[in-house]
């Protein structure tokens, strides 16, 4: 078998924009992603989004899609029924997720003195992280780790869970300026939903401008200066500093 | 059937009767995501068929039962508005549409990975909004747009044209006039990266070469509209970067 | 509404397996060669009151057509033809996964692909059977009537639709002033035909194509691919069925397969029909 059979062809660029069907790659590459798919000695991407090659390896970041649950992802779910031992919770996945009450309560739970409603209740938001998840179950949460559980102040910002690596930025960059800019808290969580806690209201209007922002953009470059430019405007507009 | 009224469907000098060679689409216009409710969306048209495709899911829905333990069920509805028709239709579910929300589904089932939502639901809905000939392989091009805008994993967009025999001519894209009056009518749906045919239907007669000939005369006409697809899904980021 | 079936039954992955070695090797469960269809049996006349009928086994699938002609209005269209109505009912006993009710996508496709494959190359001479021209013409109705589904109904539904139009007589009609008396009890005229077709279904499993599909090999299979042939080798009409897909060379395949079964099964209609003529 000739050496050639194996040389390796890439046809796409960094960042390049690619649709479902359209052919990344030649040979024997490593690929990153499920999202790109292999039939012969052939890679194709499945989704639209933005490839990203480094030497012979292939990555695949989805522009749109809901968020797929993953083991040990942070995510922010609505509480939107209550059962009799646990929250069905949804998460912006395909899946609802559950939220059982002996990992809430943190102990023995009786169905009969724990009302769950005093716990965690319809329109609740919660922070927690993906415990269980595979083919067969609905993902379950748990909010048993420090600083998860239920959400009483601050406000959630929901954009597209694809653009969520964005907001954070590689090594943190994008999401370490808006704190830096805005004076913040910023939680971002994987599923899309974000929830900030601002100083005034004003700070919380130019860092929801900024986080659109993001999103609408997340495909370009260089977003990292121009949303810092975006703050610093409306700040300078407000008379904030 | 021997209609009254039979128009003269290629002219004298070759051409059809709209103007168009035997090989050449009517103009088509694509548009993506413009439904802001639905997961994803588009609009299509070819000449003067306007259709609109949404996707909704992958979803968990109930009633439970009709869900697969290991890959996501597809629901698919082809339906024509009343207004869509010279006559008005009837909006309950004819025969025909009912067929071709079959043979649509089918055809999207065959690019769609299903397997990586198990027990969820991904819900296609085609309504034609116009119809001038060719509305299921309109259809289809929209729907898998759709599908590609509602970031649902695919292995091809899945491109459609209709191929029609007339007055004794094979002709690409047939408009109603020439599905009407017409030999044979020959809806086709490729995933065209692939070369894989999904949704293949014959309505007429046609000797074997003439059939395979066709299937050339469509291949070619699914590449140019291929080419459009690609286009209009990369053309909502690409004006954003335009922007800058 | 169309839905991914989720009734369809659990075939034993070693079933599976064990079906798809055979068929790489050429050969079938039952001892079949690829391009073989099961034993065929057509009876004519089966319903002798219909007009027209005709039983058709292959291997253990079972369909039965009954011709029905009733005088009504043409279309407004074609004011001087007949008119064809083609039903298809999938009798809940024929299969564990039928239920009753009103007709079925599956049962809607079967019905419209044969409909179709009789109409453009018009099967039935329409033009000659109108009564009063503009007002009464003749309605043919075929009900296809699946009654047991070990697969491949496409094909048994089309050689019996055709056998029973082959045996039908046309009532004997009588034309007084603005009345119209028929005498089902007398019938004389065979229903005038063009042509015959029949429809070959071929099976893609993988890279190999075959025909005739048992109900269990259609469970395994990718996709089908219906090719409706009249008597002198013309395609009348074509139907890919099932989620899964087709090179282009495959189809070519396929309509080669289909044209030779095609040339057998109308040898079959022939010696069949003229036995009872």
């Amino acid at each position: 078998m000739a050496s050639e059979d194996k040389q390796v062809k890439i046809h796409v660029t960094q960042r390049q924009l690619v649709v479902p069907g359209e052919l990344l790659a030649e040979g024997e590459v490593e690929v990153g992603s499920p999202l790109i798919y292999k039939i012969d000695n052939k890679y194709y991407s499945s989704v639209i989004g933005l490839v990203d090659v480094q030497e012979n390896k292939l990555n695949l970041i989805p522009l749109e899609g809901y968020y797929f649950p993953k083991v040990g992802d942070l995510v922010i779910g609505l509480v939107i029924d209550i059962g009799i031992t646990n929250w069905i919770v949804d998460i912006r996945a395909p899946y609802k997720a559950i939220m059982n009450a002996s990992d809430a309560l943190n102990r023995q739970f009786n169905p009969i003195q724990d009302d769950l409603r005093r716990y965690f209740d319809i329109g609740d938001y919660v922070l927690a992280k993906i415990a269980l998840f595979d083919r067969l179950h609905n993902p379950v949460l748990t909010v048993k780790e420090k600083g998860l559980g239920k959400i009483v102040s601050g406000k959630i910002v929901e954009i597209a869970p694809s653009r969520v690596p964005r907001v954070i930025g590689k090594r943190k960059s994008m999401l370490n300026m808006l704190i830096e800019e805005t004076g913040c808290e910023i939680v971002v969580a994987q599923n899309g939903r974000i929830w900030i806690n601002c100083k005034d209201k004003q700070f919380e209007d130019i860092l929801i401008l900024a986080l659109k922002k993001i999103e609408l953009e997340a495909h370009t470059t260089g977003l990292t200066d121009r949303v810092r430019n975006l703050i610093k405007e409306e700040k300078a507009k407000r008379g904030l500093s | 059937m021997t209609k009254k009224n039979k128009p003269k469907l290629i002219r004298e000098d070759g051409l059809r009767h709209d103007g168009r060679r035997p090989d050449e689409l009517r103009p088509i216009r694509m548009e993506v995501g413009v439904l802001s409710n639905a997961n994803g969306s588009a609009l299509v048209e070819y000449g003067r068929t306007k259709v609109i495709a949404a996707v909704y899911g992958p979803r968990e829905l109930h009633p439970r039962h009709i869900s697969l333990p290991d890959r996501a069920v597809i629901r698919c509805r082809y339906h024509m508005a009343p207004f869509s028709t010279e006559e008005r239709k009837n909006p309950a579910p004819s025969r025909r549409e009912i067929e071709l929300s079959k043979v649509i589904r089918e055809a999207l089932e065959a690019t769609i990975f299903t397997e990586l939502y198990p027990r969820a639901t991904i819900d296609v809905f085609i309504e034609v909004l116009q119809a001038d000939g060719g509305t299921r392989t309109t259809g289809i091009t929209a729907a898998s747009l759709a599908l590609a805008d509602a970031g649902i994993p695919m292995r091809d967009l899945v491109a459609g044209v209709a191929v029609g025999k007339v007055d004794g001519v094979l002709v690409l894209d047939i408009d109603q006039v020439e599905d009407e009056y017409g030999e044979a009518d020959m809806p086709i749906a490729m995933m065209p990266s692939l070369g894989k045919i999904t949704l293949l239907q014959l309505n007429g007669v046609l000797t074997p070469e003439e059939f395979r000939e066709a299937l050339k005369l469509a291949e070619k006409g699914i590449r140019e509209i291929y080419k459009l697809q690609r286009e209009a899904l990369k053309k909502k980021y690409v004006e954003i970067k335009v922007e800058e | 509404m169309s839905t991914t079936p989720s009734n369809i039954p659990i075939l034993p992955k070693l079933k599976k397996e064990s079906i798809k070695t055979l068929i790489a090797k050429g050969l079938r469960v039952d001892g079949r060669k690829l391009d073989e269809y099961r034993k065929i049996i057509i009876e004519p006349n089966y319903i002798p009151k219909a007009e027209g009928s005709a039983l058709v086994r292959i291997g253990e699938t079972i369909v039965l057509v009954g011709i029905k002609m009733e005088v009504g209005q043409p279309f407004p269209d074609t004011p001087d033809e007949g008119v064809l109505m083609v039903n298809a009912e999938f009798v809940p006993f024929a299969s564990p996964t039928f239920e009753p009710g009103p007709p079925d996508e599956n049962a809607i496709e079967l019905a419209r692909v044969i409909d179709r494959s009789l109409r453009e190359i018009k099967v039935i001479d329409l033009e000659k059977l109108a009564i009063v021209p503009g007002q009464k013409v003749w309605i043919v109705w075929v009900d296809i009537y699946v009654l047991n589904h070990a697969g491949n109904l496409l094909d048994a539904s089309s050689l019996a639709t055709m056998a029973a139009l082959m045996t039908t007589k046309i009532p004997k009609v009588e034309v007084e002033e603005n009345e119209i008396k028929i005498d089902k009890t007398m019938k004389e005229q065979p229903l005038p035909l063009n042509h015959r077709v029949v429809t070959v279904t071929v099976g893609k499993l993988d890279e190999y194509l075959l025909v005739d599909p048992t109900d269990e090999e259609e469970l395994v299979l990718d996709a089908k691919l219906a090719i409706s042939v009249s008597e002198d080798g013309r395609i009348a009409g074509m139907q890919k069925m099932g989620p899964g897909d087709f090179t282009l060379d495959e189809v070519n395949k396929a309509v080669e397969l289909a044209l030779k079964s095609a040339k057998s099964l109308h040898g079959i209609l022939e010696e069949y029909v003229s036995k009872t003529s």
